[in-house]
């Protein structure tokens, strides 16, 4: 069992992020100290079948994974997974979920994430998204608020800062895009998903992924101008903002523009990492990630009120 | 058959090294645009048109790449309207409209409908999705080129043909008050030609609609192969495709001399010519091509799409040190003579063009023939000489052999309306031992 699920969260690296040489070195001794058993599943939303991969036990966490695609079970899932289980739906679009064909925005995403949450009995859930997926999950808690107890944005994509811009990765070719996400390219794990060449394969999946994240968010790109204004009724869960300081993709202006916009929000600035803090500094990451999740689900939101 | 004349309307007074060093001609600083320049060069053009009616063309084709000096025909429709009024006797073929960068088909369909009614039904419109560079110019989402497409073009149709006022709700575009007052000359709609570069997705697009096919160039085989899949769908629907169904391209310069139409003629490739049109990232946008074709590029080795290649798409990242502007013009010069060998450029003295593209359709059978002429900074004198060689000289040559192998165009004959009967198989529609042979005699 074990051995057939490791297999599945090799592969799932191999197929999304890149099977270099140092990955298959690492084949056998994956990057996550302790493999984790996952299981994958099909989870029916509204008569739209999601590909959900679990692993972890306890609380459940909600993880919506970036514009290029879950990129498979890191280090740092590991260390949080003995007190959560992750909940990892595949977005739609993004190669192993087919598309939604109504699918035209980050809103309508999240407004059927939201249906997912309601329907499978999650809330009050903890999420976590990344880039994009932080957008999206902000939407869902904007419309919302009673839906997670805990939210984490790492680099959220989806308001245009004060000064800079987002980068626009959808005027670059896919390798140049991915290699823009890290600016920490001696860390371990960044190391082991894009220290080799690009398969055929993968080249077919950053598209699927960065075709998806196009037509939700080609104009205007990466933001919505409504965002702030309704992020401010977000009164309940509490909000962690995770921004690197080398971030190339997001400026900082965008996790200021969140912190700012979402009452109560706490912004956490980790030196040293681009757009992916959780593979760049994970010990950082987790430090400051974990002390969030791990603390006692103890404010409710009657209790916030 | 029909011949038509072709410029991309480029803007002269470039400095050829610039353009190279620039790394493409799309997105080359507007600082550099001379109104002086580009009032000579728009009207030069226009002049060009109409002394290919007077020389003999059959046809005037435009077509539209927005900001880049590579082709000054930003609104094509524009020029289209001048031309309507300004010749009397040849067709204005539009290869084409693309529809995903107008992102307005319903002003689209009102200002063909004007081109075709000034023009006394003398349009003939071409469709196309639009580079990648479009899309990016008009801020039009790649992701959805293909659906833009398609929904715009039925929906222009129904705009032509179904009488209004009605409402329009679609996916991507949507209007309450349908009823364009004018509508086309010709009936039930003008006549198209769909242009495509070696891409099977719109060959296929066009059997399905029923439309002529343009390629616009490539070598003489991976063209027959195209138009042997054309004809396999055509046949699978009961018809037989013929030179009414194709229409191929050419970059063509002739002059006096040899000598001095290989010279003058290196304008076809200046600054490394469509190669250098856009960089990867521009050509190629997320979403506009499906993920398989996209896995199909990165696989087939020397593979590669308007200059995008494997190795391309990967340049930006692996920091490979773009070629030398020696190593460029190298390439440039090689290409030039790999190009007329396997005739997909035409340059030279009135016989020895009428010679090769002899061989072109006898081999391909189109029933359109387009001559593109020189990009660069060919001067006026020069453009119009080849211009009237090729009217004069060439033209009366490639009737005749036309006629002899039975070229008939899609106004001779309609697309489609050649049924076969059950279980009859299809006939050739390229002519494979003349292929086999030329590329035989050229070592090819």
């Amino acid at each position: 069992m074990e051995r057939a699920l490791h297999w599945m969260v090799e592969r799932d690296r191999i197929e999304a992020r890149g099977r270099s040489d140092e990955t298959a070195r690492l084949r056998g001794k994956p990057v996550a100290e302790q493999p984790v058993e996952m299981s994958e599943k099909l989870v029916d939303v509204g008569g739209v079948g999601v590909v959900t991969l679990e692993g972890g036990s306890g609380r459940p966490l909600l993880m919506l994974h970036d514009e290029l695609g879950f990129p498979g079970w890191m280090g740092w899932n590991t260390s949080l997974s003995g007190e959560h289980r992750f909940v990892v739906p595949l977005q739609p679009g993004f190669g192993r979920t087919p598309r939604v064909d109504w699918f035209k925005s980050v809103r309508d995403v999240a407004a059927f994430y939201a249906r997912m949450v309601r329907e499978s009995g999650l809330a009050r859930v903890d999420v976590i998204g990344f880039s994009m997926g932080g957008w999206i999950a902000a939407e869902m808690a904007a419309s919302d608020p009673e839906m997670f107890e805990r939210v984490v944005l790492v680099a959220p994509l989806g308001i245009r800062p004060a000064e800079g811009e987002i980068l626009d990765f959808l005027a670059m070719t896919m390798r140049r895009h991915v290699m823009a996400t890290v600016s920490n390219q001696g860390a371990e794990e960044v190391k082991a998903l894009y220290g080799g060449g690009v398969s055929a394969e993968q080249y077919e999946l950053f598209e699927a992924a960065r075709a998806e994240a196009s037509r939700l968010a080609w104009e205007p790109y990466m933001h919505d101008r409504t965002l702030p204004y309704r992020l401010g009724g977000l009164q309940g869960p509490e909000t962690l903002i995770v921004w690197g300081d080398r971030d190339q993709v997001v400026p900082r202006g965008c996790a200021e523009a969140y912190a700012e916009a979402i009452p109560g929000a706490r912004l956490e600035v980790i030196a040293g990492a681009g757009h992916r803090p959780e593979i760049e500094e994970p010990g950082r990451f987790l430090e400051i990630v974990g002390a969030l999740l791990k603390a006692p689900a103890a404010k409710s939101f009657a209790s916030a009120n | 058959m029909q011949f038509n004349y072709i410029t991309e309307r480029p803007y002269r007074g470039l400095a050829e090294d610039q353009v190279y060093e620039h790394g493409s001609y799309f997105s080359y600083p507007n600082a550099a645009f001379d109104p002086e320049q580009g009032a000579a060069d728009y009207n030069a053009y226009i002049d060009e048109a109409i002394l290919a009616e007077q020389v003999g063309f059959d046809g005037v084709a435009l077509n539209e790449h927005h900001g880049n000096p590579f082709c000054m025909g930003a609104v094509l429709n524009i020029e289209a309207a001048v031309l309507a009024r300004a010749t009397e006797r040849v067709r204005i073929v539009l290869i084409g409209n693309p529809i995903p960068a107008h992102r307005n088909p319903l002003r689209l369909a009102e200002e063909l409908a004007m081109i075709d009614l000034i023009s006394k039904g003398r349009l003939v419109t071409g469709w196309v999705r639009g580079s990648g560079p479009e899309q990016f110019f008009n801020n039009s989402n790649p992701a959805f080129n293909r659906e833009l497409f398609e929904e715009g073009h039925d929906f222009i149709i129904d705009a032509w043909t179904r009488p209004g006022p009605w409402r329009y709700e679609g996916k991507h575009f949507n209007y309450r008050h349908v009823n364009p007052w004018a509508l086309p000359y010709q009936k039930p709609v003008p006549p198209a030609i769909i242009p495509g570069y070696l891409s099977r997705e719109t060959v296929q697009w066009a059997v399905d609609k029923g439309y002529p096919y343009l390629g616009l160039g490539g070598p003489l085989a991976p063209n027959a192969d195209l138009m042997d899949f054309y004809a396999d769908q055509f046949e699978a629907r009961g018809l037989q495709a013929g030179p009414e169904n194709f229409g191929h391209v050419v970059f063509c310069y002739v002059d006096e001399t040899s000598a001095r139409a290989q010279e003058i003629g290196r304008a076809i490739l200046f600054a490394g010519g469509n190669a250098n049109f856009a960089k990867a990232q521009h050509t190629l946008p997320a979403g506009y091509n499906s993920p398989a074709a996209i896995k199909r590029l990165a696989t087939v080795p020397q593979g590669g799409w308007l200059g995008v290649t494997k190795e391309r798409l990967e340049e930006e990242y692996v920091d490979v040190k773009t070629d030398t502007l020696a190593e460029k013009k190298r390439q440039t010069e090689a290409s030039y003579q790999r190009m007329q060998e396997n005739l997909q450029i035409v340059v030279g003295t009135p016989e020895e063009v009428t010679a090769k593209l002899k061989t072109v359709i006898t081999c391909l059978r189109p029933g359109m023939l387009f001559f593109m002429a020189p990009f660069g900074n060919v001067s006026d004198d020069d453009r119009r000489r080849s211009i009237r060689l090729l009217g004069e000289r060439v033209l009366p040559e490639l009737r005749a052999e036309a006629d002899r192998l039975e070229l008939t165009d899609m106004f001779q004959r309609q697309p489609g309306s050649n049924k076969l009967e059950p279980g009859q198989a299809r006939k050739c529609v390229v002519d494979r031992d003349a292929i086999a042979a030329y590329n035989c005699s050229m070592g090819l």
